[in-house]
Parts: structure tokens; sequence; C-alpha cells
């Protein structure tokens, strides 16, 4: 090798030392263990510009590798008043920081935890990172007993703790599933965060995406005109793989059927071929729909930073449908914004009383699972069309790939839409395998870079993290020749490839609605040979992404 | 260190108990003024735990959905795992609350570092365990009732006294069978109750496995511990009481009543009976024939009791409470608002604003604009 791999590249990391995790905790007690800031591990700090944009507090340069994080003077009183609120605001946040056992049934669910073997990765500990200041400040025995009875005084230390652990957590529910009273460290994490917010504490991969989002309509960014241009983009591509010509409809009032999708499959591969097999899907059902440049995101970054900026961001997509007119939204396939949608939407936002419960004008369905939000996921609208004969199929055209799916955290643990999409797949391939039990569904693995830790600088971690997931890969590889995860979320689809990458090298990633535009036979078709990425359809496979 | 310290908490309470009793003769304060301060605490802590838990909101609906949503009607929902109801959450919180339904998901993650290989085995042991624990310890729990109901003419007749009413009567019914049940093994004289085996040995195990494996023993605080070590000791001076060390059960029974009927000092008509069979007449001093063992018993039963609201033994209702498990996941269907969203008002970016911004490069695309 010519060149040094850096710590924010795959190739740094050798396979070997990072798959010998170290499972024996410190010798020194947790509470006086401190972090290990090292590069690999760690996010870069937001630019002041974005938090400024957002009018969010105490926007400075720093370095958390600096002893001086430039914390505001009544740092103290801050944290104590905003754990005061949350306190009094959030009963789970209450009930989660009281009755832990410590029983340990979270420790090895954690997929940080499983790849890192650092015990402040373990969920419980996670939780008590920020229990024991509980402890100290709001409870009795904690005043009285102190560090006997688990209780420490918040420092420095305690908060560039909360800030690295905090921000090792994908908030993916995992260690939910197992904890006999439901404590969900994603809750935990999620105060943990809007307490850091409220110092000035933040990282850039998140503020960013949510400062452009709030200005633009979408994480990345993308202006009006750029959007309309990449759909054009994917339109060109379309019509060389199909011969058809799939119209972009943008911004148009009295559309039935606002559709709104994660802005990352505008821009990442290959996140863009799962765009196209939207558009090539509504054409062909000739749906009336139509796309929107306000609110092009679907994703929502507030879920990573504050319940209000949850609420923030996610009132563009009612705001555009009243404007436009339209009956219902659909929303494309997307993880952590199905958790919103599904869990927070219509409270923060709603009630959608302006629109129609949906109903499909292809087959009549009405979805009554809806009927409040009037939202309808993808594959839920997909899967009722094909249930209705209303799609022509060709599995034999997905015949060169072997598939496996990959249940995204929150569809899975904070909606459970399992079955739709495995109905959809195999309508679409005729190879298609379950990774082991213990990884999929309910109890599926992480990516390693959700909830906002997608990034680069942060590369060790998200490996580490990966770790299950990615061997659950390759079992399935080397156990059903699996080279093909199917995943629904925009963020799986960037961060998976890179796991994949590292840990199952011969598989790559791919979206639900790629493979079923794939495989289906639209009216007018020239004959297909080549796939949407380009490639020819059940000749020679692809070798990797990039 | 956390251990050690939550052991010597409860040997010093054994202490205290001996010396009190063997040594002061404060059977009053330990048989009478103790065991009523614990109850009080106990009753009037959980009520203010659980108030203060029901006073905080739950601003959104958040289950951890264990399964398949109920969407499309061709698709099978799974009514337990994912809930959609009200009598769905019921359902599911039955199965957490009296199977333990999630600990028995658990499983034992290893990563063998050649391949690598990640490995699930199941992990049975710490649901069993728990579940042995709770059982035991409820069964235990409600067999004391004997010590504090009256003795009913349908069953005790050979009793110096004894209350005639068809409740007393159903309940020394109930006491009995559980009784001959727990006692099923048939050994020793008197029988050797199973689910005083299974409390002590399930709260053994749970303790050997803090010292054993070693990610727990890293999170184990003292307050993990002390419970431990005092339910241990709750159950090895009942047994030793049972089986061991001869006490009057008969003094421990007037006690009871004399408790439970709210006339401690006298003992109430149990005191009044009781007394003609005794030399010494009056209540208080026919205390002392009672053993220390078990006010070192009461004592540490106490303790528990005190401890138990203000502490992670609040579990109990907290379990109850848990907004992922306790919820319906039908955001979709029916909307959830407890008033968050008007009491957290946010500023917006509104279509306006955006349209302003970007107005030009919009038309020069022909994206259709609001205003020209
Ligand atoms: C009278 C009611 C209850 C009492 C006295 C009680 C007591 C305890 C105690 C002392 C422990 C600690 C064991 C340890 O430290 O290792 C414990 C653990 C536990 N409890 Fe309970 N509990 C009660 C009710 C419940 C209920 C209703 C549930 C149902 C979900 C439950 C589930 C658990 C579980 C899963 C553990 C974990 C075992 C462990 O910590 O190793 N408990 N309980
Ligand atoms: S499983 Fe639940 S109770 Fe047990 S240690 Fe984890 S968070 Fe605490
Ligand atoms: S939510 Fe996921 S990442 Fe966070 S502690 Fe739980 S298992 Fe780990």
């Amino acid at each position: 090798m010519a060149r040094q791999a850096k710590f924010d590249e795959i190739e740094y990391y050798d396979h070997k030392a990072l798959s010998a995790v170290d499972f024996r905790p410190p010798e020194t007690g947790w509470m006086d263990t401190p972090v290990d800031m090292r590069p690999g591990t760690f996010i870069y700090p937001a630019k002041p510009r974005h938090l400024e944009y957002l009018g969010f507090p105490n926007p400075r340069e720093w370095n958390p590798q600096d002893d001086d994080w430039k914390l505001p003077e009544n740092w103290k009183e801050i944290i104590f008043k905003g754990m005061r609120e949350r306190l009094d605001e959030y009963r789970s946040f209450r009930v989660f920081m009281d009755i832990c056992v410590r029983c340990g049934a979270c420790a090895d669910k954690c997929h940080f935890f499983i790849g890192s073997g650092d015990p402040k990765n373990m969920p419980v500990l996670r939780a008590e990172l920020i229990r024991s200041v509980y402890r100290n400040d709001f409870t009795t025995a904690g005043k009285i007993l102190g560090k006997l009875a688990g209780a420490r005084e918040v420092t420095i230390d305690v908060i560039k703790e909360w800030f690295y652990y905090f921000y090792q957590c994908t908030e993916c529910r995992r260690c939910s599933v197992f904890c006999p009273y439901g404590i969900d460290t994603a809750e935990i994490t999620m105060m943990a965060r809007e307490l850091l917010n409220l110092l000035g504490l933040n990282v850039n991969w998140i503020i960013e995406p949510v400062a452009n989002c709030f200005r633009t309509g979408n994480h990345l960014g993308i202006q009006p005109h750029g959007l309309k241009d990449t759909l054009e983009f994917f339109a060109d591509d379309i019509e060389e793989a199909t011969g058809i010509k799939v119209d972009i409809p943008l911004n148009k009032k009295g559309a039935e059927i606002l559709f709104v999708t994660p802005s990352g499959d505008f821009l990442a591969d290959p996140g863009t071929f799962t765009c196209m097999g939207y558009m090539m899907l509504f054409h062909e059902l000739g749906l009336d729909y139509t796309w929107s440049t306000y609110a092009s995101e679907g994703g929502n970054f507030g879920l990573f930073t504050s319940h209000e900026t949850i609420k923030r961001l996610n009132a563009k997509i009612y705001a555009e449908a009243k404007r436009l007119g339209v009956k219902w939204i659909l929303g494309g396939e997307c993880g952590h914004m199905w958790r919103v949608v599904n869990q927070y939407m219509d409270t923060v936002n709603g009630p959608a009383d302006f629109l129609e419960v949906p109903r499909s004008p292809i087959t009549g369905t009405v979805f009554e699972n809806a009927r409040s939000t009037k939202m309808v996921h993808i594959t839920e609208f997909t899967a009722d069309l094909i249930k209705h004969g209303k799609l022509k199929l060709d599995k034999s055209q997905n015949d060169h790939i072997r598939v496996t799916f990959h249940d995204s955290c929150n569809p899975a643990r904070a909606m459970g839409i399992l079955e739709e999409p495995r109905y959809i797949l195999k309508h679409v391939c005729n190879h298609f395998y379950e990774m082991p039990e213990n990884t999929i569904r309910e109890q599926t693995f992480c990516c390693g870079g959700g909830a906002g830790l997608g990034t680069d600088e942060n590369m060790e971690m998200r490996l580490r993290g990966g770790l299950p997931r990615g061997n659950a890969v390759q079992h399935v590889h080397e156990r059903f020749g699996v080279n093909h995860l199917v995943a629904m979320c925009a963020i799986d689809r960037a961060t998976l490839s890179t796991v994949c990458e590292y840990w199952a090298p011969e598989v790559r990633v791919a979206g639900i609605h790629e493979l079923l535009a794939n495989a289906m036979v639209m009216r007018g078709q020239k004959k297909r040979t080549l796939n949407l990425r380009l490639e020819p359809i059940n000749g020679e496979e692809g070798d990797g992404d990039e | 260190m956390n251990a050690f310290v939550s052991l010597a908490a409860v040997l010093a309470l054994l202490l205290l108990a001996w010396l009190g009793v063997a040594g002061l003769q404060l059977h009053i304060l330990f048989g009478i003024v103790i065991p009523y301060f614990a109850v009080v605490v106990f009753l009037g802590g959980i009520v203010y735990r659980v108030m203060t838990w029901a006073n905080v909101p739950v601003p959104f609906r958040i289950p951890t959905t264990c399964g398949q949503q109920k969407s499309l009607p061709w698709i099978g929902h799974s009514k337990l795992e994912n809930p959609s109801s009200s009598w769905q959450v019921a359902g599911r919180m039955a199965l957490e609350v009296l199977f333990f339904r999630s600990l028995f998901r658990n499983t034992k993650t290893e990563v063998h570092p050649d391949g690598p290989k990640v490995v699930y085995h199941p992990a049975y042991w710490l649901w069993i365990g728990a579940l042995a624990f709770h059982y035991g310890f409820l069964t235990v729990f409600v067999r004391h009732f004997r010590f504090f109901v009256p003795p009913a003419c349908g069953y005790q007749q050979a009793a110096s006294w004894c209350t005639d009413s068809s409740v007393v009567d159903g309940l020394w019914w109930a006491l009995g069978t559980l009784e001959s049940v727990d006692a099923f093994l048939q050994v020793g004289a008197p029988p050797v109750f199973v689910s005083g085996i299974i409390l002590l040995a399930a709260a053994t195990y749970l303790l050997l496995r803090r010292f054993v494996i070693p990610q727990v023993r890293y999170i184990s605080l003292a307050s993990d511990y002390f419970p431990l070590f005092l339910i241990i000791g709750i159950a090895a001076t009942g047994i030793l009481m049972r089986h061991f060390v001869r006490t009057d059960i008969e003094a421990i029974k007037a006690l009871g009543y004399g408790l439970a009927s709210f006339a401690p000092l006298t003992g109430g008509e149990a005191w009044s009976q009781f007394v003609h069979h005794r030399p010494g007449g009056a209540f208080v001093p026919g205390l002392p024939d009672i053993h220390w063992l078990f006010f070192a018993h009461l004592l540490l039963v106490c303790t528990l009791f005190v401890y138990f609201p203000f502490s992670k033994l609040m579990h109990l209702g907290g379990v109850f409470l848990s907004p992922t498990r306790n919820m319906a996941n039908s955001n979709r269907a029916v909307r959830y608002d407890v008033g968050w969203s008007a009491r957290h008002p946010v500023p917006a970016h509104t279509y306006e604003e955006y349209e302003d911004e970007f107005r030009d490069k919009m038309k020069m695309v022909d994206i259709p604009v609001d205003k020209e």
C-alpha cells in the first residue's frame, strides 16, 4: 500500500485486531475510568454557524480533545434545570431513572458493546452515566449515601463521558426489547443529548443536516432546482434501462398524493436506485402524485437532537400537504423517518384533519391503520398492490442475485413493519434467505451508524458497532451465497455499504423498490437488458459498489 | 467493596436485634414500634412513589414493538408483541408481569475472533432464577398471613378461641391449600416448605451471578447487593426458626393478631385467651418467651419494607408504568395528544419564507410558485 490509510477510512482498521474484542472490564471502577477520546471513536462538533442559524445555545469553535470545552459559566445549573424539566415532562425518563435493577439482561444486546467490549457501551451502564447524576441531585438516598448508593456529582469529566457515550448509542432500542421493564436506553440517550445541546455540545453530522433541513427542506441542503435536476437525471437513467420516459411532478397543486422520502436517496448510491424504483412504480400505476421541494425530506435528524427539533422539522410535511391540497401522504423507505411518523408526527403537528383517510386509488384499499396520521408506508402500499395483482412482476429478472433482508431498527422496534417488506421481496425475487433469527425482526441489529453516527471520523466505532450485523450477513453469504442485502432505510443503504465492505465484502446493498423496479414489467418497455444500475441483467454480477 | 458493605449492613442488623432484644429487652420497640413504622413507611412510600410517577405526563406514545404491526387485514398481526388496543396491551402486560416475557428472550452473545463469528446462545437461567425468586417470594409472603388472620371456627376448632366468619373460613381454606401444595415434598416435621428453599436458592443464585459474571459485577452497586443479602437473611432466619431453633409460635401468633387488630399491647382477644394457659399473666412480659432470632427475622423484614419504596425494588410499581410496554402501537390510527405540543411551541420555516429565498431559482426551472 503506497498511501497510509487514515482513521476515517476502513483500510486503517485491521480485521484481526478489531475482531479480538476484549470483554474484560477495566481494573478501575466505572466512575473512576475517564474517557479515552481517541480519533476514530468520536464525532466532530457542530459548526457555530449552524447552531446560530437554528438559534441553539453556545455556538463556538471547540475540540473534544481539548481540556477546555468552553462551556457556559453556569453549566451545572443548566444541567440541573434541564434534568428537572425533563423529569417532570417525560414519565419514560423518570421511571427509567428509578427502576433499573441492573440485572444485566440488556448488556450484551447492544451492538456497540458486542463490537467494542467497552462496559460503558452496555445499555445499563450507558444509562447509569446519567442515572448516577440523577441519584445525586434528585433522590434522598443518593444525597445521603453518595457513592455507596451509586450517586456522583456532575463534573466536566462526567459531561465528557456523556458526550462520548451518548454519541455511541444509535437509539436503536434493541436493549429495550430484552429489558424486563422495557427500559429504553434510546429514550435516555435522547434526554442526554437534549441536555448536552443545552450546553452547546452537539455533533456536526447531526446539526448541519438539521440546519439544512430547516432552510432548504432536506438534510442535504439540495435547493429546488437541484432537486429537479437530480430527478431528471434519474429519469434519464430509467429511460436508458427501460425505454420509458417517466414524468416528474414537482410541487403540483391538487395532486392526490404527496410523496415524501429521505433525501439520502437523491444523492448517494445505492439509495438513488431505490428512488428510481419509486418513480417507475408511480409512472406505471399512473398515480396522481407529487414530489415537494419544500418538504423534500422524510428523515428527521430532529429525532437525534431534541423533541422540539423533531416538531420543527416535521411540520413541513403537513404544511406542504395542506398547501398543495393533496388527499393523503405516502412515505418512502426510511428508518428513523418512520419512527417519527409513527410515534410523533400526529402528536406534535396534527391533527391532519384537512386530509382524507388514505385510500389506494389503484386497489381501493383503505389504510385503516393510518386513519389519523394519513400517512402510509410505501411497502404497505406496494404489498397491497401485489396482493391485488396490480403489478406485472417477472421475478426471473432478479435471478442473478441472492437476497437477504435487514430489518431497520426503527421500522422494526418503533412500528413493527416486518411482513410487508418480506411479502414484496418474495414476489420480486426467487432467492430470498433470512439471516439468523437473533439478528432479524424485533431482534435486528443496527447498522452501527444510525441516530446521526453515520459519518467517517468515528469509523472505528461504526465498524465495531456494525460487527453483529455484518457478521450475520457474512453468515448467509457463506451459507446461501447471498450477495444482496436489502434494507428499507436511507441511512442503512449508506452505512451498511461500509459495514458490508468491511465485514461481508462480497455483499452489496440495495433497496426494496430497486428490486421491485428491476422485476416490474412496464407497459411499453423495451426488452430489459440493464438493471437500474445500468448493469447487464443475469450477466456477470457487479463486484461491489465503489 | 459494594458487596462487603451490604453484607456488613445486614449483619449489623442481626447484631442490633440481638443486642436490642436479648440484651436490652426492648421487645416493644422491636416487636411493635418498628413493625408499625415499617408498614406505614412501606405503604405511604409506595403510594408516594407511584403518585410521583403518575403525575409526570407521557407526552408520546412510544411502545417498543416486538412483533408485526396491525396493518393490512391479510397480514397476521402480532397482538401480544405489538398491541394495538387496550385489551391487547393488558395481555402484553400480563405476560410481562406474570411470566417475565421479555427476560425470556434473553440470549448470551459471544464473539469468536477467528472468522470473526458472533454467536447467540439461548440463556434461560436468569429468567428461571428471576421467576423462581419472585414466585418463591410471593408464596412465602402469602403464607405469612397465617400469623395475622385469626383462627376460624370452621378450621381451628381446637383453638382456645376462634372467629365465626365465612370470610375468615375462606382465607384459612386458601392458606391451608397453599401450605399443603407448598409442603408437597412431605419431608421433615414440621414439613419443609418448598417455596422457602426456592427463595433462598434463587436469591443465592442471583447473588452469585453478581459475583461471577464480570460485567454484572462491574455494574453492581451496594444497592444491588443489599436487598439480596437482606432477603437471604430473611429466608435463612425463617428456615432456621421453622426447623432448627425452637420458638414460641403461639406467642408469635398472638403478637401477629395483636398487631393486625391494632391492639398490640394487649394482644386483643388472642392474648386474653392465650394468657390463661400461661403463668405470668400480662402480655408485655410475655414477649420475652419469643426467641431473639424471631426479632432478628422481623427486623430484616421491617428493613426491607422501609427500604422498598426508596430503592430499585420499586420496579414492582414501575413495570406497570413503563411507556414502552403499557401503550398501544396505534398512533397512526388514533391521535394521541396530552398537550405536549401546546406546551412546546417551536419556530417554523414557512413555505412563504422558503419561496422568498428560492423563488428565482424555482422559476428558472419551471417549478410552480405561489407568488410570481
Ligand atoms: C412483590 C413484588 C416484587 C419484589 C419484592 C421484587 C423484588 C426483586 C428483587 C429484590 C430483585 C433483585 C434481584 C437482584 O438484585 O439480582 C428483583 C429483580 C427482578 N425483578 Fe422483581 N420484585 C417484585 C416484583 C416484580 C415484578 C412484578 C416483576 C415483573 C416484571 C419483577 C421482575 C424482576 C426481574 C426481571 C428481576 C431481575 C433479576 C435480577 O436482578 O437478577 N419483579 N426483584
Ligand atoms: S435489562 Fe433493564 S433492568 Fe436489567 S440492567 Fe438492563 S436496563 Fe436495567
Ligand atoms: S438503544 Fe441500541 S445503541 Fe443505544 S444502548 Fe440500546 S442497544 Fe445500544
